[in-house]
């Protein structure tokens, strides 16, 4: 069975994902998503419903820039770009994920250490 | 199956899913575009890894997930959307329906234009907008709406023959508003700038049918028209109260007095083109916003219900009889006239379809104790002119009466059958559609016969 990430994890994490995605360069929804699958193996569940969305949230707020541009040989696609702002969101958005992860790891010193500190009562649920 | 049948195909399934998609408003035109585009990748990803175009064209749109989720997940972003604003700019689907909807705004600003200067013609002539009250309060309605039958006429386009008879009867209008030796106060005169332009309405009307007379649907549309071109109407009134109020503010904070200007300027030139526009307006959105008549229908049928059930049980009470001179009467009509109007715009908004409910007794009722008081207006009324004869004002109330009380009875008695399972819902709106000519006939009539009858009294 495939491993998924749950939808309130996926929400949560999806506007420093598209930040950061965008902050290698721009890029359009189809490949946004594409690098989304390879990035996590798969197992972030992202559907359109939530990246277009986002992504006419996030340049709303400013953090990004769209256009649509033909590339020759190719069709006219909407491309979205990370703007000043956006990557000043990302740098704060990057602080506050890095002090999640490093509390996280404090109580995980590593997942093989976790086992229930006492014997669950049986039949007290 | 050859490679072209198979991109043939494909490319008629995405016009199909763009017409599907199009229907949604939460998605305009460019969100369209860029699901299109997305659609296109994976469907391109699913094919070069060796699936049909049928079958990745499938999968490609069963990833992407429901139109409907899709949709509203939009909505959460895009919540102004649903507001559905009237949207001037871009955005606004194919070439040709923009270049429609901008020709009709030309028109409209033409028409809208034309019928500002009319107003303000008649003064070249030295028929001034404050000195000559008379001649404005019986011509008023034949500045503003030949200008809108003619915007709905270019709309509709209906040929030569009923566009010579809408132009008859406004030509019709213009002579007996201004041949008649009207005196300043003569009821005539009242009659005359009260009825002609309820006579005129009824001529944009056949103006608004005219693509297709004796469609009761058509009717049916312009009863709504009616309706929401009233709402938009009070609308921009409001507006435009809001503006004059500042127009006099800040010019009279710099010494200047804008009342003549505002008197005969801002505020008739306001009112006719304001008439045009609110045409305009209920034309294009037409199923763009909620229609807000039927709305306030909702509110007020129970309302108004409880209203004319607490005065029939008081004249019970204390044996009160109505005591009744002119004015009285005419509120009485007037209310008729609403009670009608509630009945009708329920009746527009009103799925056929649907089974009948507590609302429909709940009009039952309200029609019933209309015609009650209707019914002890009308006996004190006849004493009234067997006592002091006929004018042409009670004649014309009268008559009104007589107009409304035949279309309450007879639709009091069908909506009896219809609440009773005995009667369908059509044969209802049928009666009323059918009734619009009798309302056109009564007011003519009085427009072009009372006055004379009673020798311009």
């Amino acid at each position: 069975m495939l491993l998924r990430v749950t939808k309130d994890l996926v929400a949560a994490s999806a506007t420093p994902i598209v930040l950061g995605i965008l902050a290698e360069g721009e890029s359009y929804g189809y490949a946004i998503l594409r690098r989304i699958g390879d990035l996590s193996g798969g197992e972030l569940d992202w559907t359109e419903g939530l990246l277009y969305p986002l992504l006419h949230r996030l340049e709303r707020l400013g953090h990004v820039e769209s256009s649509w541009q033909v590339v020759p040989g190719e069709r006219r696609r909407k491309y979205y770009r990370i703007t000043r702002q956006g990557l000043a969101e990302l740098a704060e958005q990057r602080r506050q994920w890095q002090t999640v992860v490093e509390a996280l790891q404090q109580v995980w010193p590593s997942i093989a250490d976790i086992r229930p500190l006492f014997t669950p009562l049986e039949g007290n649920a | 199956m050859t490679i072209t049948d198979g991109k043939d195909e494909l490319e008629a399934q995405f016009t199909l899913w763009r017409e599907h998609v199009r229907r949604r408003p939460e998605l305009v035109e460019s969100d369209t575009d860029e699901l299109e585009d997305h659609l296109r990748d994976s469907v391109d990803g699913l094919i070069s890894k060796g699936l049909a175009a049928d079958e990745a064209f499938l999968i490609a749109v069963k990833r992407m997930g429901g139109l409907d989720e899709l949709s509203r997940e939009f909505a959460r972003e895009h919540s102004e959307r649903l507001w559905k604003q009237l949207m001037f700019t871009g955005e606004a689907g194919d070439p040709v329906r923009r270049g429609r909807s901008r020709r009709d705004v030309i028109v409209m600003l033409v028409c809208a234009f034309g019928a500002a200067v009319s107003v303000k013609i008649p003064e070249l002539f030295g028929r001034g907008f404050n000195e000559d009250s008379l001649f404005y309060s019986v011509n008023l309605a034949l500045f503003a709406l030949p200008w809108l039958a003619g915007f709905l006429v270019w709309r509709r386009r209906p040929g030569a023959g009923p566009g010579g008879a809408l132009a008859a009867l406004f030509g019709l209008g213009a002579v007996v508003a201004n041949a008649y030796p009207l005196d300043a106060d003569s009821q005539s005169a009242r009659l005359m700038a009260t009825h002609l332009p309820i006579a005129l309405w009824l001529v944009v009307g056949l103006a608004y049918v005219s693509d297709d007379l004796r469609s009761a649907r058509r009717r049916m549309d312009f009863i709504r028209f009616t309706g929401e071109w009233f709402v938009y109407l009070v609308l921009m009134a409001l507006g435009g109260g809001v503006l004059i109020a500042f127009l006099y503010g800040i010019f009279d904070a710099i010494g200047v007095d804008s009342d003549s200007v505002i008197g005969t300027w801002v505020v008739p030139c306001g009112f006719v083109a304001a008439t045009v526009v609110a045409g305009w307006l209920v034309e294009v959105k037409q199923g763009v916003i909620e229609n807000i008549a039927p709305v306030l229908t909702r509110i007020f049928t129970p309302l108004f219900t409880v209203a004319l059930l607490a005065f029939l049980i008081t004249i019970g009470w204390n044996g009160r009889g109505i005591e009744i001179d002119r004015q009285t009467l005419v509120m009485f009509d007037l209310l008729l006239a609403v009670v009608l109007g509630l009945l009708l715009y329920s009746l527009s908004a009103r799925d056929p379809q649907a089974p009948r409910g507590p609302f429909d007794v709940l009009q039952l009722a309200l029609v019933v104790s209309a015609l009650m008081i209707d019914a002890l207006v009308l006996y004190t009324m006849a004493g009234r002119i067997a006592e002091y004869g006929t004018t042409p004002n009670n004649v014309a109330a009268l008559g009104e009466n007589i107009v409304l009380l035949v279309n309450l009875a007879w639709s009091v008695w069908l909506l009896l059958r219809f609440v009773r399972r005995r009667g369908t819902f059509p044969a209802i709106e049928r009666w009323q559609t059918a009734y619009l000519p009798v309302y056109a006939l009564w007011f003519w009539t009085v427009v072009l016969l009372l006055p004379p009858l009673f020798s311009f009294r």
